[in-house]
């Protein structure tokens, strides 16, 4: 019988082969993950709640009569109108609340994912690349993730202030920038585990290069806890903008963001309290609905955890 | 085998030692893994190597393929020197050597289809191949591992030990290599799968001409396999012979304990066998003891063996044997495995 | 020989999300004083299973049947705190991986004389010198030495002495022993059987070898019973079941193994994979595996009947079984 060496008879036979051949398909890691997931009650709502949330801000100013910059003369710090069409009210300069909340929720949710985004990339790549070689290479690239860690982080971001200025997306690239030391640690450890594990091994002596077992083989294996961190990171980026944004660093005026309303709204909460109370049960939902979900993934990913 | 089988591997003095930091103010310790390694390996045949755990059998299959870098020493294969060969042409090399692993589960990447982890070898070693004749040598494969084609888009986590671990032949064989080392791959499986891998490791080899390593803790199973059979102790090698000669007359009172303490699954023979076990447990490859490092263990052990080492001594028929008082020391085959 | 276990129609069973899985199913089996039983099953066989239950060990979701009776006490479906006076004074269990079942935060001589302390009421001192006796009756050298280490400090061999130190501090009736010696090297795996076989004869201990090596089983095992898809398969003394199998099954172990003395060219295993409990065939478990199978195999379960000799099996076949005829 001829060999996986009798090459061209076989080919052609098996080309027969493949035109008929109906593999079923398995079923994936993540697959599974997403199964559990769905079983998951409080994850699945709160998957419903944050989608809500999304299209409320970023589809909701299209139905409003108001834009979030617009000033109505007639209706300045009032109540909830429905007749006029300030659904959750106006601020001190007769602004549309309600619009001003989507704005604002808006800016916060894409600084969120923009600065994640950033922080996942460049962690995960220097982690990962940290990890795997190890020796002097990690201990160089560690060490530099510890001295960024000992730098004071208010001092970076005011030097991301002065160099983006009013450009609040591209300063949460610049945070992004920062948030990825945590990130960079996690993959690294990670990685160190899984490139002892003996499918690297095999990939090793299949004359895999590192580059391919690094980005093949070890960054499919780390999306257990990169996902999870990522969605612990969402929150704290939201919080870190709304901390930066009430010191007067963050999201410019007339654009607003969560924090920004919050920090204009606690203040008159007793005399405006719908100035607080719209952005903040807007935030506590969004952050909490965010928390369900990380513990979700971290329920669906590592299944013996549990 | 109708002519002379050439020597399609040869080691020489191979030396790799593990360094092992001993915390922030204390001295780094040296693990001495292997040394003095001397052996070569025919074209076609089956070169078993046993040991306890610690012993540096699977330390050795890895500086063969050269997944560990030795500290010194050759590995010639055909001539060629693999550890000073440059990384890009090592890499063309390896499509000749390939490795089975102990634990079929873990040796699969989990986040990969059956189909995609057999043919990762391919996607570097022979890149010119396109996506269809990829698949159709995977499918080639798969069946001659008793593989059903329907299983090409599985995952790992799907299947049971024994069908992983074809997987994982189905993966070393694909490049079409002559030298599988295989490290420990029954180990991990049950009884009446064990049996059937070996079976299918035995047709492979007859079928694609290969050359096996066997590395086992199992005297039976690399009994069953082997023409001729490494023994190691600490790094070491105490004995080479053939699987015959290790069996009807082992040389070195190591190789001697190894056979007693082997369960013979034969009641009336076990019972009848007087277990001589061997007293204590493998020292500590830190600090090797002195001289033969076996005497600490060795029934047979005179003040001498604590002062030389033993050297590796060619006897009859391209034996080896490292002991200063093999010659001393004969008993019959019967009181050697107590039957 | 009086009998120390009886265990009768035992059944365990796995609560999963939408299904239930019967690990173990109509086990009845006796242990005498001072047998070594050996219970020999391929992973999924539900032979560690059967026993975690008899501990009251099982997982959360898992459910026993039937009794254990250990005297006129049933050990299935009693009270957790009336098991624990039970569990290490009468009936212990050691596992394969001995790592887990010693605590690596305290010393050797802290956890085996806090197990005095419970179950003998000894007071401190007297608790350490009887554990350092007991270590040295396992067979560990320097006993006080090994005393004040903590596990990770000893070998895998000395730590499952250790364990079955542990396990014999109480002098147990019967000894439960998962895989003993599986993870260990050949020439401490003898040391280990040799160890058992002592402690049968001196200590009057039953022992429950649960392996799947038939090598083990042959060096020091009276009597075995295979397992197969959660049941009991075939039962009877160890030389019967190695020299005259009747179940397939068991004839298939038999040439699977590679013997050392016998070099075979080929092996000749049984083909097929061993059965999910999940999805158990019709009829016989093993009829999909068995040379030997035909049309009343597979529609009807063949009920554990006795053969006579206290043999047991449970196969529909009678006829012979021919070396060679099982792959």
């Amino acid at each position: 019988m001829a060999g996986i060496t009798g090459k061209d008879a076989v080919l052609s036979e098996y080309a027969r082969k493949l035109e008929t051949l109906d593999a079923p398909k398995g079923r994936s890691l993540t697959q599974d993950a997403i199964r559990r997931l769905a079983r998951n009650k409080a994850a699945v709502l709160s998957i419903f709640v944050v989608g809500f949330i999304i299209l409320f801000a970023f589809v909701g100013p299209y139905f409003l009569p108001w834009t979030y910059d617009k000033i109505d003369w007639s209706g300045i710090r009032k109540p909830p109108n429905f007749e006029a069409g300030h659904f959750a009210g106006t601020d001190q300069n007769g602004r549309d609340m309600l619009a001003r909340i989507m704005q604002g929720t808006q800016m916060s949710l894409i600084v969120a994912g923009v600065a994640t985004l950033v922080s996942v990339f460049i962690g995960v790549c220097y982690g990962a690349i940290a990890g795997y070689f190890g020796g002097k290479v990690d201990a160089v690239m560690m060490r530099f993730v510890d001295i960024m860690y000992a730098l004071p982080y208010i001092l970076f971001v005011i030097i991301l202030v002065v160099i983006f200025g009013r450009n609040p997306v591209l300063l949460f690239v610049g945070i992004g920038c920062l948030e990825w030391l945590t990130m960079a640690r996690i993959v690294r450890g990670q990685t160190m585990s899984i490139k002892e594990r003996e499918f690297v091994e095999a990939a090793k002596a299949g004359g895999a290069k590192p580059w391919t077992i690094i980005f093949r083989h070890i960054v499919p294996n780390l999306t257990g806890p990169v996902v999870i961190y990522a969605t612990l990171t969402v929150p704290e980026i939201i919080l870190t903008e709304s901390f930066l944004s009430y010191l007067g660093l963050g999201v410019q005026e007339p654009q607003t963001s969560l924090g920004t309303l919050i920090s204009f709204g606690a203040p008159v909460a007793e005399t405006l309290p719908w100035m607080l109370i719209g952005p903040a049960v807007v935030l506590v939902s969004l952050l909490l609905c965010l928390t369900y979900i990380g513990d979700g993934l971290r329920d669906a990913l590592d299944p013996k955890d549990r | 085998m109708d002519q002379t089988p050439i020597n399609l591997l040869e080691i020489k003095d191979l030396k790799k030692t593990f360094s092992i930091s001993g915390g922030l103010f204390s001295r780094r310790l040296t693990l001495t893994a292997l040394e003095n390694i001397n052996f070569t390996i025919r074209q076609g045949e089956t070169l078993g190597i046993v040991g306890e755990s610690g012993c540096g059998k699977s330390t050795l299959g890895r500086c063969i393929l050269q997944l560990l870098a030795p500290d010194e020493g050759q590995v010639l294969w055909l001539g060629q020197d693999l550890t000073r060969l440059p990384a890009e042409e090592m890499r063309q090399r390896r499509a000749d050597l390939q490795i089975i692993f102990q634990d079929p589960l873990a040796s699969l990447n989990p986040r990969m289809t059956v189909g995609e982890i057999i043919a990762d070898p391919l996607r570097t070693l022979r890149p010119e191949l396109n996506k269809d004749e990829r698949r159709a040598r995977v499918l080639k494969t798969m069946e001659a591992v008793g593989l059903l084609p329907e299983m090409i888009n599985r995952y790992p986590h799907e299947f049971s030990g024994g069908q992983a671990q074809r997987i994982g032949i189905a993966r070393a064989l694909i490049t079409e290599p002559k030298l599988i080392v295989c490290d420990e791959p029954v180990s991990a499986l049950d009884v009446s799968i064990q049996a059937q891998i070996l079976n299918l490791l035995a047709e492979l080899k007859d079928e694609f001409g290969l050359t096996l390593i066997f590395i086992s803790h199992n005297l039976s199973v690399v009994r069953h396999v082997s023409d001729r059979i490494l023994v190691l102790y600490l790094g070491r090698i105490v004995e080479l012979a053939t699987g015959d000669e290790i069996y009807e007359d082992p040389k070195h009172p190591y190789t001697r304990a190894l056979l007693t303490a082997v369960p013979i699954p034969d009641p009336r023979l076990a019972r009848q066998r007087n277990i001589d076990a061997l007293k204590g447990e493998i020292p500590s490859p830190i600090n090797p003891p002195s001289g033969c490092t076996f005497r600490t263990r060795c029934r047979f052990a005179k003040p001498f063996c604590a002062e030389t080492r033993p050297p590796l001594e060619r006897i009859e028929d391209g034996r080896l044997v490292a002991c200063h008082r093999w010659r001393e020391i004969e008993v019959p085959v019967e009181a050697v495995l107590g039957v | 020989m009086k009998q120390v276990l009886k265990v009768e129609d035992m059944s365990v069973t796995f609560e999963l999300h939408q299904s239930e899985v019967h690990a173990v199913r109509d086990m009845s089996f006796s242990l005498s004083e001072g047998e070594t039983l050996a219970v020999v099953g391929e992973s999924g066989s539900g032979k560690s299973q059967a026993f975690l239950a008899i501990m009251g060990l099982l997982a959360k979701n898992g459910r026993a049947g039937g009794r254990a009776m250990m005297g006129d006490i049933n050990l299935i479906g009693m009270a957790p705190s009336q098991l624990d006076t039970h569990r290490g004074k009468d009936i212990a269990m050691i596992f394969q991986d001995p790592m887990t079942s010693l605590n690596p935060t305290l010393k050797v001589k802290t956890q085996l004389s806090e197990v005095l302390v419970k179950h003998r009421g000894f007071d401190q001192q007297k608790a350490v010198m009887t554990s350092i006796e007991m270590l040295e009756r396992v067979g560990i050298p320097e006993p006080v030495k090994r005393a004040n280490a903590y596990p990770h400090e000893l070998s895998g061999g000395m730590r499952q002495r250790v364990m079955i130190a542990m396990a014999l501090l109480c002098q147990p009736k019967i000894l439960i022993a998962d895989e003993p010696t599986t993870a260990l090297d050949v020439t401490v795996q003898a040391q280990m059987l040799d160890l058992f076989k002592t402690l049968t004869q001196d200590f009057g201990t039953s022992l429950v070898l649960i392996t799947h090596d038939l090598g083990v089983v042959a060096g020091v095992a009276d009597r075995m019973m295979v397992m197969y898809g959660g049941r009991a398969v075939e039962k009877g003394s160890v030389d019967d079941l190695f020299y005259d199998p009747r179940h397939p099954y068991t004839l298939g172990l038999l040439h699977s193994t590679p013997h050392i003395a016998k070099r075979a060219e080929r092996l000749d295993p049984i083909q097929g994979l061993p059965p999910s409990l999940e999805h158990l065939p019709k009829g016989c478990s093993f009829n999909p595996r068995c040379a030997f199978a035909f049309d009343r195999c597979l529609v009807e379960r063949p009920p554990l009947a006795d053969t006579g000799n206290g043999r047991e099996k449970a196969c529909h076949y009678e006829g012979p079984m021919a070396y060679g005829k099982v792959a």
